[in-house]
């Protein structure tokens, strides 16, 4: 990877938004105006997304000659009595999450122009979210991992539990409280279990490092004694530890509870990186450490019900798919209303990990055929880039929600109707977003979801059929949304409001509209990418 | 070794020392006076104390270093390593003959272990001088005793003689008893103090009583059994050279430890030694200060009557006073008692983690909140002491560091509130954020310290805690009469995490409350933004928080080279 100013790009992808945060926020105590700390924060992130930009570009250019699966920036000494090591780097799934972090956050910092109250700090902690989240995707360590997993939560909570809607009509307190104190909890608890798993792995295999734990610890001890039992129940329960945590930030049904309140009482720019990133670190941890760590446990039978762990992920990825979109299809909330659809499109993305999981785990046990293989390849590279699209849709989305909550003071449906006319622009960018989360042909969605179904059919066939019918309902809330915001008759309430896009607005949409288009019309400037890195993973492991 | 040149440790200790008399000289009236000699003793040796850990740290991780002999150590192994390790990791000695005749020496010298209690005692003391900047009440009173409180901590951290621990240990509680008496909060100051005083008082006179014993039982060793032992090690320069068979030198009595001077048989019972029998009350003795359940009942009204710079040293430094001694005294000095009885102690702590958490969860009193945090916390290194691994006992190294830093920092944000809303009933508080954000951001950091985020020290610190209590599951076993439990640590581990949920569910719950949420201005008029030198206490404490948890081979490696002897004497590695 390449330096600037002599420190490899990656650690400036992880501390560079630190350092900005910093910036923007003792900018608060210097400069009076509000309109410096918004144009320094936007400035330096922008610089970020463009290092971001350039990191992608530089792996895909090297991507062909890498030896191995990962392209390793820098390792240095970092907490030698446990082993761990401050060891970055990246593959072709995190170089798209990096792409992913790095236009999204100046994206948020412009849905946010309007902020007024404390907006230097506002923008330090999306900057100090960005922080954490590319840590997580560029670690390769497991404790350097946790340690940016955890630490992209706390800005989250404040922008939440401090920026978050105000109190409903009627109301003392606004739900933001309930919902980021609820969000603190649900994702603390989750990761305690992990927590200890970490632990437990550092100590018997004494190391940390993700590419080393890949080959000895699925290996570690079988048949053998730890703890005083069985090394497989050990095994089995620090798997549960990191399923657990991954499943409730993804969110896998039935661990979605935290999700809509946190969507729907964050700032718009909250939701927008909650919905656009921080979902994207669960999926990514299963990819990056639940699958590769645990092949055996994956494949295992689960008791009572005699199907293996790997089918039973499937089954509640596809609950999420159908029980997501009855509950987006239920909501009056605009805001839970796209909070339920992100349940219901990272569904697709759980079908997907399933698949690599079930697949994984057997070439691993016994070597599985070719055809097999190549399923399960399709599958991942589906999935990797439904997190993507994901992000890109979702992103949009509540950032026209949170657009038309902020000026209508009202997130409620059937307050709304007829606001096409008012508001053109906004309706055709508002149809446009929602087909692409439909996944309307031409779109991103469309390329991601078939792919992810294409490489499922095979493995999970009646699973498949059921999550395509769950597709039609997904079809079902998204016109209902639109029907209820832009069509029926214009609810003259709103006739002297102006409803249309900020200019802010327009600008942070139309990246995200351009790259859904690419994307959907030609996939193949990002497919590559991903799938050198996942033949690579399912190469190295069958030979 | 040369132990005879002055070294700055006398300096650190005599400093706050000469200070506290001189300001006792000074007219009360003149008040500018009084803090200026308070604040530039402060200066002073914090800047020594800093002094002190970047030297020994460059020590540690020198090309050929301590780190690298002690791995030269190990390797070659033998008879007497663990006491070899000691005496090589001591730097910045000085040695004194004191009483002679009774083997008393004045002796100072800092290992792994103590250089960042000196530096961490340094930071408090700077802390404590500046919260008390405007004392009303009896100023000169309070800056002398403050500074021998100051000075009878770094006395205990840097003493290498048994003597002259307790010696310093009974000097801090003495002005501490009159800080909280005279200077507390009212409602309750007299019986804290009363409190705490005989609690703390108790377990020290258990402990010298087994001191005297042990330095009784090592005379004798060493003039039959170990006479040539001795001899052996005096030619080598492992003890300084002039040391009697007759000596309270850590490093003397480590040398019997290690040889089975406390191998011998005591109250006629079969296979109770000295060892096992005085380790309970040696360990316990000192741990009452470290808040070991269920003698930490003092701690939370301690802490809460005493005033913000007592609260500030007592949670932040005293506490770790008794932790260290309890490593130092009763491990060091008793392994093999130590492996007899941690297995049961430990689940001692395991209350200590859990229930003290639970309870600061239902405090309505600020203070007591962050009070019967301290309890929590302390249990950790309690725990981590009971681990008798090198994963675990550098966790709890780097926890009493954490800890001391951030409840200091929480006391200081606690007393910060206090002096301006004049209230610390939780419910009643609300809205402080905005304006005192300083105090605000100071404490969300100090509490998600104390949660354990990544990023910051409590992270760094609680994580080889747990990972080094999974690592002694297989080690370790409790034996019952005939029953013998094995791998409960893994449960330990597990049970103990909870407590994690729980300090993460009343910090929200603080932090949401008085500092968030909305500001009534006309019940507290007086709030306003803090001073020059209050920002200085949050940076001062608040920036270690942060360096650590970022950069944890600033003080990881030093802890482990201060543990590593300790482990050997264990038996391990």
């Amino acid at each position: 990877m390449f330096d600037i100013f002599g420190i490899d790009a990656l650690s400036v992808l992880v501390f560079g938004p630190a350092v900005a945060a910093f910036i923007v926020a003792a900018l608060a105590q210097l400069a009076p105006s509000k309109a410096v700390g918004r144009w320094t924060a936007l400035t330096l992130s922008i610089l970020l997304g463009v290092v971001a930009v350039a990191v992608f570009l530089v792996y895909q250019q090297a991507a062909p000659t890498i030896e191995g699966q990962f392209l390793v920036a820098q390792d240095s000494e970092w907490f030698e009595v446990l082993g761990a090591r401050w060891t970055l780097g990246i593959d072709g799934i995190s170089a798209v999450m990096v792409l992913l972090t790095g236009i999204l956050t100046p994206l948020a910092i412009l849905a946010s122009w309007n902020v007024e109250d404390r907006s230097n700090m506002f923008y330090a902690l999306l900057l100090l979210f960005e922080t954490g989240s590319m840590g997580v995707f560029v670690a390769m360590d497991l404790m350097v991992f946790f340690l940016f997993y955890e630490l992209s939560l706390v800005p989250m909570y404040f922008l939440i539990n401090q920026w978050g809607s105000l109190p409903k009509e009627g109301a003392k307190y606004s739900g933001r409280y309930y919902a980021s104190t609820k969000f603190m909890i649900y994702s603390i608890g989750g990761t305690l279990g992990m927590l200890l798993a970490t632990q437990l792995i550092g100590w018997s295999a004494g190391t940390f490092n993700i590419t080393m734990l890949a080959e000895t610890w699925p290996m570690f001890r079988q048949g053998d004694m730890l703890l005083g039992t069985d090394a497989a129940t050990i095994k089995a329960l620090a798997f549960l530890g990191f399923f657990v945590a991954f499943s409730i930030k993804v969110p896998i049904w039935p661990f979605h509870t935290w999700l809509p309140d946190a969507h729907g009482e964050a700032p718009t720019a909250g939701s927008m990186l909650l919905a656009g990133v921080m979902l994207k670190l669960g999926a990514y941890g299963f990819i990056r450490l639940v699958i590769p760590l645990f092949p055996d446990v994956w494949i295992s039978d689960v008791a009572i019900l005699n199907i293996n762990v790997a089918t039973l992920f499937a089954i509640l990825a596809v609950l999420g798919i159908i029980l997501g979109a009855f509950a987006a299809f239920g909501q009056d909330d605009i805001k839970r209303l796209v909070a339920y659809s992100s349940v219901n499109h990272m569904g697709f993305v759980g079908i997907g990990l399933a698949v690599m999981a079930q697949i994984y785990g057997q070439v691993w046990a016994s070597g599985a055929s070719g055809a097999d293989i190549q399923s399960a390849i399709l599958a991942t590279n589906g999935t990797v880039m439904q997190m993507f699209n994901h992000g890109l849709s979702s992103a949009a989305m509540f950032l026209l929600a949170g657009g038309l909550y902020y000026k209508t003071h009202t997130r409620e449906l059937s307050a709304y109707g007829g606001l096409w006319v008012k508001a053109p622009v906004m309706g055709a960018i508002f149809i446009f977003t929602s087909m692409a989360s439909l996944g309307l042909p031409g779109l991103n969605g469309f390329v991601s979801e078939f792919l992810i179904v294409r490489g499922a059919w095979p493995v999970f066939t009646g699973l498949t059929i059921l999550s395509m019918i769950g597709l039609l309902f997904t079809g079902g809330y998204i016109l209902k949304g639109i029907r209820a915001v832009l069509h029926g008759p214009f609810n003259l309430h709103w006739k002297d409001y102006n409803l249309e896009l900020t200019r802010a607005e327009f600008i942070a949409i139309a990246p995200l509209m351009v790259l859904m288009l690419i994307t959907g019309v030609y996939p193949n400037w990002i497919l590559p990418v991903i799938n050198t890195t996942v033949t690579t993973l399912f190469a190295g492991l069958a030979g | 070794m040369d132990v005879t040149g002055f070294s700055p440790l006398t300096a650190i200790v005599f400093i706050p020392i000469i200070a506290g008399i001189v300001i006792l000289f000074m007219d009360n009236k003149n008040r500018d006076l009084i803090r200026g000699v308070a604040i530039t003793a402060a200066f002073s040796v914090l800047a020594l104390s800093a002094l002190v850990y970047f030297g020994y740290n460059s020590y540690v991780q020198a090309e050929g270093g301590l780190a690298d002999r002690q791995d030269a150590l190990m390797e070659a192994g033998g008879e007497g390593v663990g006491t070899q390790m000691y005496a090589e990791a001591l730097q910045f000695e000085q040695r004194v003959v004191w009483i002679e005749s009774l083997g008393i020496s004045y002796h100072v010298g800092v290992d792994g272990l103590s250089a960042p209690m000196v530096l961490l005692t340094g930071m408090v003391a700077v802390a404590g001088v500046l919260i008390s900047w405007n004392i009303q009440d009896r100023m000169r009173e309070f800056m002398a005793f403050f500074m021998l409180l100051v000075a009878g901590v770094y006395g205990v951290f840097v003493a290498v003689d048994l003597f002259m621990l307790f010696f310093f240990y009974e000097l801090a509680i003495f002005p501490m008893y009159l800080l909280i008496a005279g200077w507390g909060w009212i409602k309750l100051r007299e019986y804290a103090a009363m409190k705490l005083t005989l609690y703390i008082l108790i377990g020290s006179v258990v402990a010298i009583v087994g001191a005297v014993a042990m330095y009784f039982t090592a005379w004798q060793f060493f003039t039959g059994d170990g006479a040539q032992i001795f001899q052996a090690a005096l030619e080598s320069g492992i003890l300084p050279a002039g040391s009697t068979e007759n000596s309270w030198s850590i490093i003397h009595l480590t040398l019997a430890a290690e040889h089975g001077a406390f191998d011998i048989n005591v109250l006629g019972i079969e296979g109770l030694n000295f060892a096992k029998f005085w380790f309970p009350m040696m360990f316990i003795g000192f741990a009452v200060l470290a808040g070991v359940f269920p003698f930490h009942n003092w701690s939370p009204d301690g802490h809460v009557a005493a005033p913000t710079a007592v609260s500030m040293i007592h949670a932040g430094v005293l506490m770790k006073v008794g932790a260290f001694a309890a490593l130092r005294v009763g491990i060091q000095l008793l392994p093999e008692g130590a492996q007899t009885h941690l297995p049961w102690i430990v689940f001692l702590t395991l209350i200590n983690v859990v229930y003290g958490a639970l309870i600061a969860f239902r405090q309505r009193d600020f203070k007591y909140v962050i009070g019967f945090s301290s309890v929590s916390h302390m249990g950790l290194v309690s725990m981590g002491w009971t681990t008798m691994n090198l994963t675990g006992m550098t966790g709890a190294g780097l926890q009493m560091f954490s800890h001391g830093a951030m409840t200091a920092l929480f006391f200081g944000c606690v007393g910060m509130v206090y002096d301006r809303a004049h209230t610390r009933d939780i419910p009643s508080l609300g809205g402080f954020m905005k304006k005192m954000p300083w105090v605000g951001i100071a404490f969300v950091i100090g509490g998600l310290t104390s949660m354990g985020m990544p990023g910051l020290s409590g992270f760094i610190a609680e994580f080889p805690i747990f990972q080094g209590l999974w690592e002694a599951s297989e080690q370790v076993s409790l034996q019952i009469g005939s029953f013998e439990l094995t791998n409960y640590y893994s449960i330990i581990v597990v049970l103990s995490a909870l407590g994690i949920v729980v300090t993460a569910a009343y910090v929200l719950r603080v932090a949401g409350q008085v500092f968030f949420g909305e500001f009534d201005a006309e019940k507290y008029p007086d709030v306003g933004d803090i001073a020059i030198t209050d920002r200085m206490i949050l940076i001062l404490l608040g920036a270690p928080l942060i360096i650590i948890g970022l950069f944890p081979p600033i003080m990881a490696p030093m802890i482990e080279s201060g543990v590593r002897p300790v482990l050997a004497l264990l038996g391990g590695g």
